[in-house]
């Protein structure tokens, strides 16, 4: 499988490991990642509340590139870019003179026809069967709550195909490579968003009230697929636990990272010591218990051709 | 033939931008006119009058009038022409004014067009045959489907007046949504009290024959004479036997896997049940998805206590025949599932309110059950989940009603109302409870209904918030509901013990395909639609179906009982007369053509085509032709435009008729 790849800025900066775990396990994956030649910025945030046009715009050249590399599909991971590519090409589709005046901007005529896709709609493709068949530790001592924010499961109707207020798309996921998710009540509560900069106080009262949440209903990691959300809840905790002396840190992961460590893919590829808040006591857990039950079941067995182990798993 | 001509001024509305005299006078010249005259008001007494007098004096054998549309005064003229002597068919209206004088400025050009206008009527009134209206006999019986309030008080006045009515309903019993509720605004005298004497005299009432446990399958015929299909399906005990001792419910071993669907699933039942004590009739069902004998063929606990021997493992579904003239349809409404989004539904639910995953959050008619001295907590205010009594209630309203993205457009029209009523009645059992409204506006039109809000809110002390809720969800047993006080403008979080949510009114989901089933029209929602939103409310499209209660649009009580004895008033209506009357403008087979291809039988909306067998003297089968059932036909002519040969025509727009108007034009 190939697909065009739009990191955007925070996956070459403060997603790193976003990147470098979502590298690794489509490499496992046998998925072809190609990233766009001469990405440019998806205008984010900063666009839409200062030109409406340039909104539409600077996804809309993005989108060109990949057409042009004859891409049909384009991961997106970041859940930001993700909305501001998939709502710069409805409104494309739909709106005939933004679509003209885009085009005078471009110097180019806009084409569709491609397809954006996260990183939740990304696993749903592959299959979760796929998944399930990669899977090589046991990641079942450690329970997860899923976070998808705002802006995955949006805009409505024409994002992610799932409940926009009660998601559990992630939860799915996490549960076919042998994980387990807790049942909280902050999955898409707002985390401040890019309120990070100006209002910093406001963006820890909304994470601690997130995290203790996620705590409160018995998880051990928060697991994402947004790098604001990410940098948000993982970056702030230490401002948090400064202003909230007896707050417990969790670990924040983003679900590629999660899904890497269940594949056995190593640590330090998925990028998982480049935290804030330290990923080696959930890590130990994992260990804890370190070898997965069937290995163990496998070792005394006796040696028997390639053939017969497959219909043996088949059977 | 001696043809008449009659030009109407209307007043200014033709005589403004068309010359009228003029008019007359270029009539009077066409071959076969005879008398040709123009005057202000040809419908007036007077005008009418001038029509008469000149077929009386000149012995006309046709008119043409000039005038407005058809659709206002044709029985107008045709009345006045009959009552001078000429077939009331023999009549034809050139339409002036809508397709003449309103819509042209220039007086030359309005004229000239009239006068072609004119000229097309006189030369297609030549070819005009004199009609007899159609004269079909009336059953007179009603069918009513469902057993609700409505269709209860639509029962009830028919057979009072004298007629039998087939009431049919789907439930083990009748009553409805009415039957569960607990007291009803703005009164507050209790929902059963009122109820049940119906459902009793509807039972024993000598004139109606009660079908519970039975569904409409197939309709056939046409006002007046329906044929109709009805599925009686197997209750697995003998109605004619069953005493209702209600011992088999009592012995029934599965107590606790089905939900009661009369508790809204707030209890459970036995697999064989009644719905509720006081249902009607008082017989009770098996459940053969849940019952233990349907699924491993052991156990018959009920047949082994039943003294009267009236379990019957082995019933089948029947189905029974039933005449009738006409058909009410009460089928009434169900409420919206705001569960997670429905798979395949445009409708999107309301996952943040978290209905169906938190036990304490329950809807309106699960709160009348809670509220009710019949429901599954004898009437105490007991919480689902741990049965204590909720010291704080929140009731939301709006959720799914007037949310064009989430849910309806439409105002569910009743919530405000009960939302009020169950606060109240809330406030009268816990009194040292607190509740409170979210409201988007409050709609309180209706006899003693705003009073009624005043009241929960100024005698009760109902705290009433303007502002929509974003989300609920549980901690601690306790549900977080936070919201916005849209008035003061800030956050609202309210720690409640139990939330109810007024959800919209929808229409029943089969209602689609009983609409089809009955040939009427329903709307985007899936309510049935009537033939005119003012004028014939109760009335569809179809003659003889009429529509009762919230089958056609969110209504309450009184509202459904007025609709009721309207929709069973219209019947009466029907029943008044031996015959019925109808145009005798159908289509008509010319069997020496006809080959017998039934292309006819396939476009016929109104399925009143059949097949005729033409047969000779000893009885030797000669053809097979089409033949038109009077009864059904429209008029709508798609068979005459679809027939090969030519052999059906229209009777009143048969082809020679429309030719020569056309033939008129083409001579300009």
């Amino acid at each position: 499988m190939k697909l065009g790849y739009y990191p955007g800025c925070s996956l070459n900066g403060t997603a790193k490991e976003f990147n470098s775990s979502l590298k690794e396990v489509f490499a496992a994956l046998n998925v072809d990642l190609e990233e766009l030649n001469d990405w440019s910025c998806c205008g984010a945030t900063s666009a839409h509340v200062t030109s409406h046009i340039l909104s539409v715009a600077l996804p809309a050249r993005n989108l060109l590139i990949a057409k042009k590399q004859g891409l049909n599909e384009l991961l997106a991971p970041c859940a930001a870019c993700y909305s501001r590519l998939v709502s710069s090409q409805q409104e494309l589709k739909l709106d005939e003179k933004m679509r003209m005046k885009v085009e005078d901007l471009l110097e180019e005529k806009v084409t569709n026809g491609l397809q954006i896709i996260n990183l939740i709609q990304i696993f749903q493709k592959i299959g979760l069967d796929k998944l399930k068949e990669k899977k090589q530790v046991d990641i079942s001592k450690i329970k997860a709550a899923c976070y998808y924010g705002c802006l995955l499961v949006r805009p409505v109707d024409i994002a992610l195909p799932d409940d926009m207020e009660s998601p559990d798309s992630m939860e799915a996921i996490i549960k076919s490579i042998g994980g387990k998710t807790v049942d909280w009540n902050f999955k898409t509560e707002c985390c401040g968003a890019a309120h990070s900069i100006a209002h910093t106080d406001i963006v820890e009262k909304l994470c601690k009230g997130i995290i203790d949440n996620a705590q409160k209903h018995g998880a051990d990691v928060i697991i994402v697929a947004c790098p604001m959300c990410h940098s948000n809840l993982d970056m702030r905790q230490l401002n948090i636990i400064k202003h909230y002396p007896d707050h417990k840190p969790i670990p924040v992961l983003y679900l590629s990272q999660l899904v890497g460590l269940s594949m056995g893919i190593d640590e330090k590829k998925l990028g998982l010591g480049v935290h804030y808040i330290s990923t080696k006591p959930l890590l130990e857990k994992i260990k804890s218990d370190a070898l997965p039950t069937e290995v163990k079941k496998e070792v005394p067995a006796p040696p028997v051709s390639n053939d017969k182990i497959k219909k043996g798993v088949e059977a | 033939m001696k043809i008449g001509v009659f030009v109407c001024h209307c007043g200014e509305n033709i005589g403004r931008t068309v010359n009228c005299p003029e008019v007359s006078k270029a009539c009077a010249s066409f071959p076969g006119v005879v008398h040709s005259e123009d005057y202000k008001y040809m419908c007036s007494d007077p005008g009418q009058n001038l029509i008469k007098q000149a077929i009386r004096e000149k012995h006309l054998d046709a008119v043409v009038v000039g005038s407005c549309s058809p659709h206002m005064h044709e029985k107008t003229f045709r009345k006045a022409c009959a009552s001078a002597g000429i077939n009331s068919y023999m009549v034809e209206i050139a339409n002036l004014r809508e397709h003449c004088s309103w819509i042209h400025e220039d007086i030359n050009q309005a004229t000239k067009k009239a006068i072609d206008l004119m000229r097309f009527a006189v030369e297609r009134v030549k070819f005009n045959q004199p009609l007899e209206t159609i004269k079909v006999p009336v059953t007179k019986r009603s069918l009513v489907i469902g057993g609700g309030i409505s269709g209860i008080q639509a029962a009830l006045d028919i057979a009072n007046a004298g007629f039998e009515v087939v009431l049919v309903e789907k439930e083990p019993s009748i009553g409805g949504h009415m039957s569960q509720l607990s007291e009803t605004f703005p009164t507050l005298d209790c929902s059963q009290c009122i109820l049940t004497p119906r459902m009793v005299e509807v039972y024993q009432h000598p004139k109606i024959k009660l079908l519970s446990y039975s569904e409409v399958e197939h309709v056939e015929g046409f006002i007046g004479n329906f044929k109709v299909t009805i599925r009686r399906k197997a209750k697995s005990v003998k109605e004619e036997l069953c005493t209702g001792c209600g011992l088999c419910a009592e012995k029934c071993p599965i107590k606790k896997k089905a939900l009661s669907e009369f508790d809204e699933g707030l209890s459970n039942r036995p697999a064989i049940y009644v719905p509720f004590p006081q249902a009607v009739p008082n017989v009770p069902v098996i459940d053969r998805s849940v019952c233990t004998y349907f699924k491993t063929g052991k156990c018959e606990m009920c047949k082994k206590v039943c003294g009267r021997e009236a379990i019957d493992f082995t019933q089948q579904d029947t189905f029974v025949t039933e005449d009738v003239g006409s058909i009410i349809v009460a089928t009434g409404y169900k409420l919206y599932s705001i569960d997670k989004k429905p798979e395949d539904s445009i409708y999107k639910g309301y996952g943040e309110y978290g209905y169906g995953k938190f036990k304490n959050v329950i809807n309106g008619l699960q709160f009348e059950r809670i509220a009710s001295a019949s429901g599954p907590t004898s009437g105490e205010m007991l919480r689902p989940s741990d049965k204590t009594v909720p010291k704080k209630i929140v009731f939301i309203q709006c959720v799914g009603s007037r949310d064009e993205s989430k849910g309806f457009s439409y105002c569910s029209k009743i919530c405000c109302m009960y939302t009020a009523k169950h606060a109240m009645l809330y406030k009268h059992k816990v009194h040292d409870g607190e509740a409170y409204v979210f409201y988007m506006d409050i709609r309180s039109g209706g006899k003693n209904y705003e009073e009624f809000v005043r009241r929960a809110i100024e005698e009760d002390h109902v705290n009433y918030i303007r502002g929509r809720v974003s989300r609920i969800y549980e901690e601690d047993g306790k549900l977080i509901v936070k919201g916005e006080d849209t008035i003061a403008g800030l956050p609202v979080v309210i720690e409640a013990d139990l939330v109810v949510l007024a959800t919209a009114m929808i229409a029943q989901q089969e209602a689609p395909k009983l609409a089809q089933t009955l040939n009427i029209s329903y709307d985007k929602y899936g309510y049935f639609q009537e033939a005119h939103p003012k004028l014939r409310p109760v009335e569809t499209n179809t003659g003889g179906v009429f529509l009762a209660g919230a089958c056609h649009s969110p209504r309450d009580i009184p509202e459904s009982v007025a609709m009721g004895s309207a929709a069973a008033a219209k019947s009466l209506v029907l029943f008044g007369a031996d015959m019925l009357e109808r145009e005798p403008i159908i289509a008509k087979v010319d069997a020496t053509t006809c080959a017998g291809c039934f292309y006819c039988q396939k476009v016929c909306a109104y399925n009143a085509i059949e097949k005729k067998e033409i047969r000779d003297r000893l009885g030797n089968l000669q053809k097979v032709v089409a033949f038109v059932n009077s009864g059904l036909c429209q008029g709508c002519g798609t068979c005459n435009a679809t027939c090969p040969s030519k052999s059906i025509e229209l009777i009143g727009f048969k082809d020679d008729q429309i030719f020569a108007q056309i033939n008129a034009f083409a001579e300009v």
